[in-house]
């Protein structure tokens, strides 16, 4: 769950990223986050996975109050997320099998686990086939899906995305949003952000469009409602 | 289980990024053992020293001459004045005839000299030991006051000049010690630096996915403690090689009277110094190092 109230944030080089953003997600929901490049987007990610700090108003993710989170509770809040990111950040000189078990290693899971789990999600994103395969060996779209099952592998509440389809061309795209569509059907929450017009529009899910550090508009009429609006 | 499975992985990663990185480790253990070995050369100076000192201290009397128009008798009746100074531990009487005596044997060889000297052509003296050497020329004053001695010869000067010399030593010891902790302390730093520049972005997805800092640190905490262990081995032996060599060294040169203590004696010393000093490097300079890391 997502709480956002009155929340500001000023960059130290005195940019207002965010002016007083209020916004709610259930669990469960799946949500389009819009919005022009520099209207703040990536800030709200950063704010919702506690590496950056709110200048004011209140952060709650997953039961976590963000504003005055101890550093040593972020791993904790970390660990009920699975982001994903446009540029896939996989670590190049281990297979898919290993990048997907790395994440679950670095929280303290068993071998046995490991070995049980990873192909589990492996083939939940389609790669049952790539495990003993390097990153630079796959397609953009097969790495976003290693992304996504190592997102996935610790069982997160909620998936955040940021732009997970800005390399990828049109086809792959959708595909990789029909997997999070797929993911969210099972339970988990997600939040997507994209400024790709024509690929939420083919969605009918609620989308919250962001302008200038606010909230312009919220709801499940597609991605420009608020220009259709004004 | 659980737990150990983890472990073993983490200490396996610090390992292999040791060796991984082979040159610049090479490079950074030479250093260190380097510094370790001038550390212990100090260290172990200012042990010699110290039992030197010590040595020289507990040797170390002064002679007190009697007026010669005293009597045997009423010479030894000032050893009960001598003894009633507060610094003096012990006054033995010595008669012109002993002195004599102990002057022929510590001459043998030249014995003819002395034919037909008489004893009383030596004087009668107190040999002195002192509760506290450093307060000799007060002591010596104080000796000199006594009605009947007319002269205090005192050879405690070159104990307590070696004594200064220990302190200083001592203190030059210390500040080369910690500048040279610090190098190395810096030189492991840096090397663990260069592997963490290398994991960098593995380093930002394990903190991504919720590793805690403890776990991100360990790999590299393995790391340094396994360069600071390779120096405090190999500084170990080179510290061991050298001292016997020098000690041959100078066993053979004027300098031979000088006693110096064998290096089984001072062995656990140099193997605690040399462990501390390296577990000291190894791991605070790996954990200089990531501290920048794991901030975000
Ligand atoms: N680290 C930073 N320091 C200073 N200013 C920043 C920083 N990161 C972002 N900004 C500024 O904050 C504003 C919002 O940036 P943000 O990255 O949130 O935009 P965005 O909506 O994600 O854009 P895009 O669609 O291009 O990714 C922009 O004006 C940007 O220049
Ligand atoms: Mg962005």
């Amino acid at each position: 769950m997502i709480d956002l109230i009155d929340v500001t944030k000023t960059y130290e080089t005195g940019t207002h990223a965010l002016n007083g953003i209020d916004m709610h997600i259930d669990d469960g929901e799946f949500v389009f986050l819009v919005g022009q490049s520099g209207s703040g987007k990536s800030t709200i990610i950063k704010l919702l996975t506690a590496e950056l700090k709110p200048t004011s108003g209140s952060v709650l993710v997953n039961g976590y109050k963000l504003e005055t989170i101890k550093r040593s509770r972020v791993p904790y809040l970390r660990r009920t997320l699975g982001v994903i990111f446009q540029d896939f950040r996989l670590i190049e000189n281990k297979t898919v099998f290993e990048n997907v078990a790395f994440a679950m290693r670095v929280v303290g899971a068993s071998s046995r686990e490991i070995k049980k789990r990873v192909p589990y999600v492996l083939e939940l994103v389609g790669l049952e086939n790539k495990a003993r395969r390097y990153p630079n060996e796959l397609s953009g779209g097969e790495q976003q899906r290693v992304a996504i099952a190592r997102a996935l592998v610790n069982n997160p509440t909620m998936i955040i995305a940021d732009e997970p389809t800005g390399n990828l061309d049109p086809a792959r795209s959708f595909e990789i949003m029909l997997l999070l569509e797929q993911i969210n059907a099972l339970g988990t929450t997600v939040m997507v952000v994209t400024h790709e017009k024509g690929l939420v529009d083919r969605f009918t899910k609620r989308v919250i469009a962001i302008d200038e550090g606010r909230v312009v508009s919220d709801g499940m009429d597609g991605y420009y409602s608020y220009e259709e609006a004004n | 289980m659980k737990r150990q499975t983890n472990f073993f992985y983490l200490l396996g990663q610090g390992v292999k990024s040791t060796f991984k990185h082979g040159f610049m480790s090479f490079a950074a253990v030479c250093i260190t053992v380097a510094c370790l070995v001038i550390i212990n050369s100090f260290v172990l100076i200012c042990f010699n020293l110290n039992e030197m000192v010590e040595d020289l201290q507990r040797r170390a009397q002064m002679i007190a001459v009697v007026d010669e128009i005293y009597s045997e008798q009423e010479a030894k009746h000032l050893g009960s004045q001598i003894n009633q100074i507060e610094n003096v531990h012990k006054a033995e009487f010595r008669s012109n005839e002993e002195s004599l005596q102990n002057y022929i044997r510590d001459y043998e060889d030249e014995a003819s000299l002395f034919e037909g000297l008489a004893s009383d052509s030596m004087r009668h003296q107190f040999i002195i030991t002192l509760e506290d050497n450093s307060l000799v020329t007060q002591t010596k004053a104080e000796i000199e006051a006594v009605e009947g001695i007319v002269k205090v010869e005192a050879n405690i000067g070159v104990s307590n000049a070696l004594a200064t010399l220990r302190t200083v030593i001592y203190i030059a010891s210390i500040g080369v010690a910690a500048v040279l902790l610090l190098v190395s302390l810096i030189i492991i730093s840096n090397t663990i630096k260069l592997t963490m520049m290398d994991r960098k972005e593995e380093i930002a997805i394990m903190k991504m996915v919720g590793a805690t800092n403890s776990f991100i640190r360990l790999p590299f905490v393995v790391e340094g403690f396994l360069l600071g262990l390779f120096a405090a081995l190999i500084s170990f032996f080179i510290e061991w090689g050298l001292y016997e060599v020098i000690l041959n060294a100078i066993a053979k040169t004027d300098l031979a009277f000088l006693t110096f203590v064998p290096f089984k004696t001072v062995f656990v010393a140099v193997v605690m110094s040399c462990g501390f000093a390296g577990f000291f490097v190894g791991i605070f300079g790996s954990l200089m190092s990531i501290r920048r890391f794991l901030k975000v």
